[in-house]
């Protein structure tokens, strides 16, 4: 079994601090993301596990075994890089073999492994092409390929779909996601693209400044962010964020001033009255409504319509506040829209710490 | 069809510049090399694809030639020598008037014999008396010479000028003086680039600075210490090795930085997913590296073997002037210093020494083409 522990790990670039006393438990033959903005430290993490860079302090283990002063290639895992990272003077087939060859294995075992691989991954046509002669699709199905082919127990990806055109992506995030129910392995992948984040993994790490900012599964990161921050980063379009200020508690309901008017919320927060706070709802939680009986009114200046549903920009002070609508909305720019939020789809955020408070 | 800019017509133009500066003076080089040292000395080579017209003096033979003939003795001869190929169209009997006579006329001399001269330099000579005098007659030639061109000079200047062995000793030189740096400089380079140590940073630094240090000022304190050192060993300092060490250390720090101005154009993620797949730094610099830098190792070859062939100095700091020793830059200053009125040595030496650089550059310039890093990332 191949559990990865990391516990409090800390790493400088120079003076920098980038990993900040950073503890996580990766369980075996999970697939777990770690998103977050560039320069979070995700990739110098994902590094450090690979052995490609030193930790300051603190401890690594792979499958219980210590591995801080092991070289990558007894770790026991293989690297998938962004740019593919191939090796552009050899063929696919040796691309593929290279780790085997320098293993020493013999020559029937490694041609039934690299062919293997090939299988899985539908490369067997282009065994002796150049990586040059190659699309980039392709590029990245031979660089997943070279990991295959050594079996090992962990796989780290780093961004591995980003240099890949929006169609090709989703593809390859498809057969990721086979390829990891295909292989009992565990995989660790890094990327700033919360879709694929969303969509490929058991566990989701946020990273805010080097540090861990939730982690849970996608699914409860969406419905329940921790804070400002995850909700922000998960979701696309991203949350609406409004200021508001608590005007009464009263048990378990709360009264706020939002945009102007009153509203009334069923839930027991961790707030006090007259607090300032940031109040958080998802497009779609916003109701587009006709009666007299909304709770904010403004105009619409872009209009996206996507066939399958439409998202809308409404004028704000601030910030806009996005709007999903079907498809066949008929809202035109310019339109004055009125709506109202679905309150049980709130999320409410101290404003000075960016904390959740419900 | 790219547009035509002022840029481009300008730089095209000035492509064209330089390639004529260096074609016209290697031509004419080459041209001077291949002909006869007579017509060298005095015209141009450009001259030398056309009929010239030549005015020379010939001797007759003398009286040991003479033969009789009825009444009169003759003389009956050829005013050239053997292989020679010239048309005569005029010729004279005095200095005064040299194209006195057209070819078969009959030319008549103050002691009242007569010569007539044909085209292809026959003349005959006649006389009522007896020839008595031992020295022939001087006969002026208006002649057209077609072009020739011949490998005498070569036969010469490599056989009996020594300068074939001295181009063998260049080579014995270059060679080595070329691939030893070379083969110091790529490790060396491998370690600057992908490998961290303490004191990396200071060790470039030392290597960049090292670059606008001028070989002259070390020169001397350099075969001081070889001196010492060969003393050392009862070896006299000026030696093969020792020039080898010389240009080894001459050319290294250039070789070592531009070699290092390569490797670290190469994709840090590939050098890296090597050692993910279990490479050493050795399986990474022989496997990897190597047959990548395969065009930037030509061109640096190039650059060094240049340098080395076409040094001079060096060469005669650091080696002796017998003959097993001297290089040919040096062969050939000593050859513009005893035969410098030999046109046809010094130009046909001159591109003997040319021959191998041009041959190295036109076999090794596809290196500079073709770009190997091709396919490894993202474009």
């Amino acid at each position: 079994m191949a559990d990865i522990e990391l516990s409090s790990i800390n790493k400088f670039f120079g003076k920098t601090h980038v990993i900040k006393d950073f503890s996580l438990n990766i369980k075996s033959q999970s697939f777990t993301t770690l998103v977050g903005p560039s320069g979070c430290g995700k990739s110098t993490l994902l590094r450090m596990i690979a052995g490609l860079e030193e930790t300051n302090s603190g401890k690594i283990s792979i499958g219980g075994e210590e591995v801080n002063n092991l070289p990558p290639k007894e770790r026991n895992i293989a690297m998938v890089f962004q740019s593919y990272a191939l090796y552009p003077h050899m063929t696919v087939f040796d691309n593929m073999a290279f780790g085997l060859k320098l293993e020493k294995r013999p020559k029937d075992e490694v041609k039934d492994r690299v062919h293997e691989a090939a299988k899985i991954l539908q490369i067997e046509d282009y065994l002796l092409r150049k990586p040059k002669q190659l699309s980039g699709g392709q590029r990245q199905r031979v660089a997943i390929g070279r990991a295959i082919t050594r079996k090992p127990k962990v796989f780290l990806f780093d961004e591995p779909l980003s240099n890949l055109d929006a169609a090709l992506r989703v593809q390859m995030r498809i057969e990721l996601a086979k390829l990891h129910d295909h292989l009992d392995a565990t995989m660790v992948y890094v990327t700033h693209d919360q879709t694929e984040a969303m969509t490929l993994s058991d566990e989701i790490v946020v990273l805010d400044q080097g540090e861990i900012s939730q982690q849970g599964k996608p699914i409860e990161l969406y419905n329940n962010p921790k804070n400002l921050f995850v909700a922000g980063f998960i979701g696309s379009p991203k949350m609406n964020f409004v200021n508001a200020k608590i005007s009464s508690i009263d048990q378990n309901k709360v009264e706020i001033n939002i945009l102007g008017s009153k509203i009334t919320i069923s839930k027991t927060i961790k707030s006090n009255e007259n607090t300032d706070i940031i109040f958080g709802i998802r497009p779609e939680d916003i109701i587009i409504t006709d009666s007299s009986d909304y709770d904010f009114q403004g105009k619409a200046f872009v209009v996206e319509k996507l066939g399958s549903n439409t998202f809308i920009y409404l004028d704000n002070e601030g910030d806009p506040i996005v709007v999903e609508a079907s498809g066949d909305s008929l809202i035109k720019v310019g339109d004055d829209v009125k709506i109202k939020f679905d309150l049980n789809k709130t999320n409410l955020f101290n404003s000075s710490n960016k904390i959740r408070i419900d | 069809m790219k547009k035509l800019t002022f840029t481009s017509v300008f730089s095209q133009l000035l492509l064209l510049l330089f390639v004529i500066a260096w074609i016209v003076p290697t031509f004419g080089l080459f041209i001077s090399s291949l002909r006869d040292k007579d017509v060298l000395a005095i015209s141009g080579w450009w001259t030398s694809f056309t009929t010239t017209e030549v005015n020379e003096i010939y001797r007759t033979k003398g009286k040991e030639d003479q033969i009789k003939e009825g009444d009169y003795y003759f003389i009956k001869s050829n005013l050239f020598d053997e292989n020679q190929v010239k048309e005569i169209y005029r010729f004279g009997i005095t200095s005064k008037n040299i194209d006195e006579y057209e070819v078969g006329e009959t030319a008549l001399f103050k002691d009242e014999t007569e010569i007539t001269v044909f085209e292809n330099g026959d003349y005959v000579w006649k006389s009522k008396e007896e020839f008595k005098k031992k020295k022939g007659k001087r006969i002026f030639v208006s002649a057209k010479s077609p072009p020739s061109f011949t490998l005498d000079n070569y036969k010469e200047v490599l056989l009996k000028e020594g300068l074939g062995q001295a181009f063998l000793n260049t080579f014995a030189v270059a060679l080595p003086a070329t691939l030893i740096p070379l083969i110091i400089c790529s490790y060396f380079a491998y370690a600057l680039t992908w490998m961290k140590f303490y004191g990396r940073d200071l060790l470039l630094a030392t290597i960049i600075a090292s670059l606008v240090v001028p070989l002259q000022m070390c020169l001397i304190p350099v075969l001081t210490i070889y001196n010492d050192f060969g003393a050392l060993f009862g070896v006299s300092a000026k030696s093969y090795p020792g020039i080898w060490m010389a240009h080894t250390g001459f050319g290294l720090a250039s070789t070592t930085f531009l070699l290092w101005n390569f490797l670290k154009t190469l994709p840090s993620e590939m050098i890296e997913a090597a050692r993910v797949d279990g490479a050493t730094h050795y399986d990474t610099f022989i496997k990897i590296v190597v047959p990548l830098s395969i065009p930037s190792f030509a061109s640096i070859f190039i650059l060094q073997f240049l340098w080395v062939w076409n040094d001079l100095l060096v060469g005669l700091v650091f080696l002796d002037k017998h003959p097993s020793e001297i290089i040919l830059t040096a062969k050939l200053k000593e050859l513009l210093g005893s035969r410098g009125e030999n046109w046809e040595i010094l130009t046909t030496g001159a591109f003997v020494s040319m021959t191998v650089p041009l041959f190295i550059f036109f076999s090794l310039q596809r290196y500079f083409i073709r770009g190997l890093v091709a396919g490894s990332v993202k474009g």
